[in-house]
Order: C-alpha cells, then structure tokens, then sequence
C-alpha cells in the first residue's frame, strides 16, 4: 500500500524542527531513519498529518566520546554506530547488539536515536541503553530535558517524550575497568523480531561481582531490568550453576503471551537460557578485561 | 508538489512529486526505471533495495523528496558499455536467479557488501541474504556467485 496524504517539512535545525511539530499539532511525527515508521505509513496503521524530517538537522549527527563513553546524535545511523571503533571499544554490548538490530540495508538507513523513540519492546538498541544505564537527551517547546533510559521506555511503541519532544541524543556509558558485558538474542532468522533476549553488564571487585545489570527484551512489554537475578549474582562468583539459578529467577519475573512460533512456556525456557549465557560471558569478558 | 532534483545511474533529473510518493514509485513510475522491483512494500522483501550516495537503502521506505540533491544507483545502472558487471556475470555463471524478481535488490546490497567488505565470510553474506526474500530458494548459488566475485574468480 501507499502512505495516506501528508504534508512534509524538512527542518535545518533542532530549534526549526520544534517549531515544525509544535505547529503540526498532535498528529506531526517526527521521520528519523523511517525504517520503522514508513512501513507503519505504507500500511496506514499511522496517518500523520506531517512529516518533520530531520535527516538533514546536522547538529543531531554527532558521534562523540563522552565522560568514557559515548553520546550519538539522534540521526547516528545504526550502520555508523557500529562501524565505530569508539562504540566498539568503548560500548561493546552496543556494538554486539547491533548486528541483531534489522538487516544490513536496514542498519544504512535506519537511526539511533529513531530506534530509541520508536520504543519496540522487541528492540536491541533500547535493552543495550536501558542495561548500560544510558540516559536520553529530548527537545520539545518546554525546553531541554534528560531522562534515564529506564524512566524513558513506558511499555510497548510508549515513551517519555511529551507531545512536540524529540530525541535529541542518546548516552551510552563506558564500560568501567574490570568490567565485562554480553547480549543474547534467539530469533528465527537472522534480522527476524526476536523471540527472546537477554543483556547483561558486570563488574568486578576482588574476584566477585560488585555490580550486575541484567536485562530483558521482547518477552516483556518494555526492556526490563531483573532485580531478581542482580541481587542473586552480586557479591558471588558466576559459575554454572548459579547462572542457571539466575535465569531460571529472570525467566519466572516474565510473562510472555506466547504465539503461533513459541509457546509461553517454550519463550520462558529460552529465556532463561539466553540469561544464563549473557552471564556467564559477561563474567568472562569481565575477567579477561584490563582492571 | 515539491520539486526535487537527483541524479540517477549518472543522469540528472528533475521532477516535481507528491509529498507521499515513495521513491520506489518514483523510480518505476516517474522515471520508468522498472528494473528495481517492488514486493512487500514494507522493508521486509529486499527487492527494492538501491544505492543512496552509495549506501544501499530500500527504497519503499523512503519518500520520493527525501532524496532531493542526492546520487542514486539503481539495477540498470550496473551494466556497462562492455556488458555486466562482474557481479552480474557471477549470477549468470552461477545460475543464481531463476524467476529474477529479488535479483535487482540483492545485486545492489550484495554491490555495498562487497565494497565495504571486499572479502566477506559465508557468514556475512548469509546473514545479508536474510534481509532479501526469494520465493524460488534458490540461496545456494546467490551465496555462490556472491562469494565467487568475492574470491577474484570473476575478476576481468
């Protein structure tokens, strides 16, 4: 099918951009990469009255070190983000989601910060920004704002963002010395939505984890931190059976649907899988990391 | 209407378009380039992939006056004066297209692939083909001819 009539608006700036969506009222959207939101638009499932494109706002192109991590501009397209040797030195569980996130002619188009708005529940990019503890810069008529990443995802296609917001820039934070960090996904084909997936970040202190992230995508209905499976893994060594025992706690704080791919008890069990994977190479990218 | 200006396999054109024409549209239609297909219409097939300033993209996803100013390559601008390209030539030699409809696209992501990646695992180029439906399966010897061009077999 064919997008509905629209009118269409291309911004040289975020302050024209605000501008442009504060006119177009409650039905403007904001076009990012369009990897998501055009096939929405062939479908008629959204009918925007305006298009505000901000694939040629040049201050949201900016892929910079920040703080010992990194800040992407909202427009950073996913193939750049992980094509960088700053993302992957300094954010590897960004650079390992990545290839996960659609297919290759999809990662040249599609964006960073277009990934983060869209909010999939199903989403690489925002389980990585939400696990890291990543935090989300957004413009609207209000003025500038930042939100945690965990503040920022409400539940399925939901958000923060406040009528006229956009996603500025998203930050992703280094990976501190001894720690380590994995991702694990299980979908039917390479680039397919994913069944299940689990990412994990750990740090260690003295030959014990100090600190654990561990965090759901896809079973849940926005990614979710464990605290079931964190406060299990903090102060111990991850050996084989106390990764079984987290995935086994992360798996039961779902409740999947289940559908005509995957039964709900099937999506729990590889849940738990996925967790146990994440951890345990979480821990050995922690022990191999320079302290 | 918005008026909008692009160069397409090197011929410039101008053309006033619909705010909501997609450029695969554009490109069958306005210009009549029917070489790049259109299946699914929704980023999932591949068969409309093209080259934007040499980033292959599909082109059902994006609007017609997204590309104003830009540099596109589609599927007829492949070949050259001496006949197909080496690519090309490898499908032909490996018999990697049967009814020819995903064919354009995986030609075009399968060109940015290489070129970014001038020898790329089998890995890499299965995991490409997984954006790139084809109804024939006949994946064995796209993956061949892919790999051949990859390996210098076909090198002129």
């Amino acid at each position: 099918m064919k997008p509905a009539a629209l009118a269409y608006a291309r911004p040289g700036s975020v302050e024209e951009a605000v501008e442009a969506l504060e006119h177009g009222g409650e039905d403007a959207k904001v076009l990012a990469g369009g990897q998501s939101l055009v096939p929405l638009l062939n479908m008629r499932f959204t009918r925007p009255s305006l298009l505000v494109d901000v694939n040629r706002v040049e201050e949201l192109g900016a892929l910079a070190e920040a703080n010992g991590g990194v800040r992407a501009g909202a427009i950073v397209r996913q193939a750049a983000f992980e094509a960088s040797p700053l993302v992957r030195s300094r954010v590897p569980l960004a650079a390992e989601a990545l290839p996960h996130v659609g297919h290759f002619v999809t990662r040249n188009r599609g964006t960073v910060g277009g990934s983060i708005a869209h909010a999939d529940a199903s989403g690489e990019l925002p389980l990585a920004l939400v696990t890291l503890g990543g935090r989300i810069h957004v413009t609207g008529p209000g003025g500038r704002r930042e939100l945690a990443a965990d503040d920022f995802f409400v539940t399925h296609f939901t958000t923060a963002l406040q009528p006229g917001e956009l996603v500025v820039e998203t930050i992703w934070p280094g990976a501190p010395p001894g720690s380590g960090s994995a991702f694990e996904e299980l979908a039917l084909r390479a680039g397919d939505y994913a069944l299940s997936m689990a990412a994990c970040v750990l740090r260690l202190e003295g030959g014990r984890v100090s600190d654990a992230s561990i965090a759901l995508g896809a079973v849940v209905d926005r990614p979710t931190r464990i605290g079931e499976a964190e406060a299990l893994v903090r102060g111990n060594a991850v050996d084989a059976e106390l990764a079984r025992e987290a995935g086994a706690r992360a798996a039961a704080a779902t409740d999947p649907a289940g559908g005509l791919h995957a039964s709900a008890g099937y999506l729990r069990h590889v849940t738990a899988l996925l967790v146990g994977r994440a951890l345990t190479r979480a821990w050995r990218n922690a022990l191999e990391a320079p302290a | 209407m918005i008026p909008i200006e692009v160069t397409v396999n090197g011929r410039r054109h101008r053309e006033h378009v619909e705010e909501r024409l997609l450029l695969s549209d554009f490109l069958r239609h306005t210009l009549g380039l029917t070489g790049t297909h259109v299946g699914c219409e929704h980023g999932v097939c591949g068969a409309c992939t093209v080259r934007l300033d040499g980033a292959s993209v599909r082109s059902c996803l994006l609007l017609a006056v997204q590309v104003d100013g830009a540099e596109l390559q589609t599927v007829e601008g492949l070949a050259t004066s001496d006949g197909l390209n080496p690519l090309q030539q490898a499908f032909r030699t490996e018999h990697a297209l049967q009814c020819g409809f995903c064919t354009p696209g995986i030609l075009m992501a399968a060109s940015d692939l290489l070129e970014r990646t001038p020898a790329p695992t089998r890995r890499e180029i299965v995991d490409l083909l997984s954006g790139h439906l084809c109804r024939c399966t006949g994946y064995a010897p796209i993956v061949e001819a892919i790999a051949s061009v990859a390996a210098g077999e076909e090198s002129r």
